[in-house]
């Protein structure tokens, strides 16, 4: 094993320490779970884009499309969480179907467009259908129990959001060192040369948005269960264009850029107004004060000075400057 | 799986075109709003040959050869592969066939070491494709046979290397190798010496004269010095359109085809 190999090992152990000891240290659990739901996603998105190059931008639609179904089992049919949940996920693989058929022919921008076409089809259908509360959103969505355990108790959900974010990311990172993956880094690396070797390309990309929108679902349903909400801000574009913004700040194409993007943009939106009046503070200019108003503002100062300054993001950025030659995978 | 493939390749018995051939083109023809690349071509590509197509630039032959591969739609005309029509079929079941192309430029994965470039073709026959649930270490088992292919081009000792650290021409030997992994009954090489060294040339040409053993090749190549080592027939195009067809020797002597190629510097002497 190569040293990176080893320094990426203790990363991952101790990314995973500080998680499970995080509600101990005085972390606010829902802000964890809001993370980690988030960082699911991002890695869901980057599992598309970061291994076929296809930036979708519909993604949207699949996590709150998720989460809206989800809420509805559990709030008006009763139905179990875990079922719930599941139930999600489905409606995310659904969605997904539809809009991969459409999409993995088209390349670049054309990829982009198609995906957000559908996807504002199910945020207006979203705004339109009772179940969803339209601009109220879906409210007062239980927790319920997991396996006879309550979850009402924000550490013992939190927990259980830790075991699902962990599950779900070991198991993306095995997806793409699999042999589908490798087939599907053939593909991205040289296209035309994967056809001539006899590769159906589009039925592998297909099955790449697939499983993309199965975790981009997860994460959704996981969403709605912790904050017992859904809103419409979940199926609007601006959260297909965020989960762009956490994975590329992160690193498209890395194991840890997702969750690294996902961990930033989120605290940086939840702590504005306390970085505004200690910057207020220090500086006396009153203009800092208004920064919580302006999140969107500073979300695009971030964005642009990762396209200026590490186009990479920050993980392949490290990666590309210390990981050695393969760093890309890293 | 190659060595058993020992076939009665000869020159004498494939200069001939006797037999069905194993590729065949009937009034091939391509239009690109409006304007024809292609047009009416026949072809016949006798099995177990090596046969060059050649032509002044523009003539239509790279046109001609995305068509026969399927990497474009004609339109008019028909393909046959060993008789069965295969016109409307995708590109990538075409390969399955066993009609294997090759590009103009290298195609190798860049970021792939040598034996994963191998792998990922070896990984279709062995069923190891869509797996998604299964670890990196399910494809070791391919290893073996991976290092094989690359044997024959001489490139085992640097399989552990990613193929964008190989020199040029190793390239080109590398993409021999993933192709020779499909097994294909007919090759198709774009350009194959094209942009090599001397040195390279011959190796590379050398390559493909073993290569070709029990097999068919159709290639596009300018290096005319390649074609007469090699090639047992040659089709010369022009325009879009078959000028001539034969062996070398008496394509290269026939005065239509040197007009095609010296036409104008030649007119340029006369007047």
């Amino acid at each position: 094993m190569s040293w990176r190999s080893k320094a990426q090992l203790s990363t991952m152990w101790l990314i995973l320490l500080l998680a499970v000891a995080a509600p101990w240290l005085g972390m606010y659990p829902v802000l964890g779970m809001r993370i980690m739901s988030f960082a699911l996603f991002a890695c869901a998105f980057n599992l598309m884009a970061g291994y076929t190059g296809l930036i979708s931008f519909g993604h949207a639609a699949l996590f709150g499309g998720a989460g809206y179904v989800t809420g509805l089992a559990l709030t008006s049919w009763g139905w179990p969480t875990p079922a719930g949940i599941m139930f999600g996920v489905f409606v995310a693989l659904v969605i997904g179907l539809a809009m991969g058929v459409l999409a993995v022919r088209r390349y670049g921008i054309y990829f982009s467009m198609v995906t957000l076409a559908l996807a504002q089809i199910v945020y207006f259908y979203c705004l339109q259908a009772d179940f969803t509360g339209g601009e109220d959103g879906l409210q007062g969505i239980p927790r319920g129990t997991l396996f006879g355990l309550s979850l009402q108790s924000d550490r013992v959900m939190y927990y259980v959001m830790l075991v699902v974010f962990v599950a779900s990311w070991w198991f993306i990172r095995r997806i793409v060192r699999s042999p589908f993956g490798q087939i599907l880094q053939a593909v991205r690396e040289n296209e035309p040369r994967a056809i001539s070797l006899g590769y159906r390309v589009n039925r592998y990309k297909l099955g790449m948005f697939l499983l993309s929108a199965g975790f981009a679902g997860l994460a959704g349903a996981m969403k709605a269960v912790i904050m017992g909400f859904e809103t419409l801000t979940d199926v609007h574009w601006s959260t297909s264009g965020m989960v762009i913004l956490l994975t590329l700040v992160g690193g498209l194409g890395t194991d840890l850029g997702p969750i690294l993007g996902a961990v930033i943009i989120t605290v940086l939106e939840e702590k504005m107004g306390a970085i505004g009046h200690f910057l207020e503070h220090i500086t006396g200019v009153h203009w800092f004060a208004s920064l919580n108003d302006n999140v969107s503002m500073i979300n695009g100062a971030i964005f642009v000075l990762c396209v200026l300054l590490f186009r990479r993001g920050i993980v392949g950025t490290f990666n590309a400057r210390w990981g050695g030659a393969r760093a890309a995978s890293g | 799986m190659i060595a058993s493939q020992k076939s009665s390749h000869t020159k004498a018995s494939h200069g001939s075109g006797a037999g069905a051939p194993i590729l065949r083109a009937h009034k091939l023809g391509k239009k690109f709003s409006g304007f024809a690349a292609v047009e009416g071509v026949d072809l016949g590509v006798a099995e177990g040959s090596i046969h060059a197509l050649v032509g002044p630039n523009g003539a239509g032959k790279t046109t001609c050869f995305n068509l026969l591969s399927k990497f474009l739609e004609p339109s008019a005309g028909d393909i046959f592969f060993r008789e069965r029509n295969i016109t409307r079929m995708r590109p990538a079941d075409v390969a399955r066939l066993g009609m294997v192309r090759s590009f103009q430029i290298s195609a190798t994965f860049p970021q792939m070491t040598l034996l994963e470039n191998v792998r990922v073709v070896l990984q279709r026959a062995a069923g190891l494709a869509h797996q998604f649930w299964m670890p990196a270490r399910a494809l070791t088992r391919l290893d073996q046979e991976a290092l094989r292919f690359l044997d024959m081009v001489g490139l085992s000792g640097q399989a552990g290397q990613l193929a964008s650290s190989l020199p040029y021409g190793h390239k080109r030997a590398l993409e021999l190798a993933t192709t020779l992994a499909m097994d294909p009954q007919l090759l198709l090489l774009d350009e194959p010496t094209q942009g090599l060294g001397h040195e390279d040339v011959e190796q590379v040409t050398e390559l493909i004269r073993r290569v070709a053993q029990g097999r068919t090749v159709l290639m596009v190549e300018h290096n005319m010095s390649v074609i007469s080592k090699i090639c047992d027939r040659v089709t010369v195009m022009q325009r879009g359109q078959v000028l001539a067809e034969g062996s070398y020797d008496e394509v290269s002597r026939n005065p239509e085809v040197i007009t095609a190629y010296m036409g104008d510097a030649e007119e340029g002497i006369h007047a």
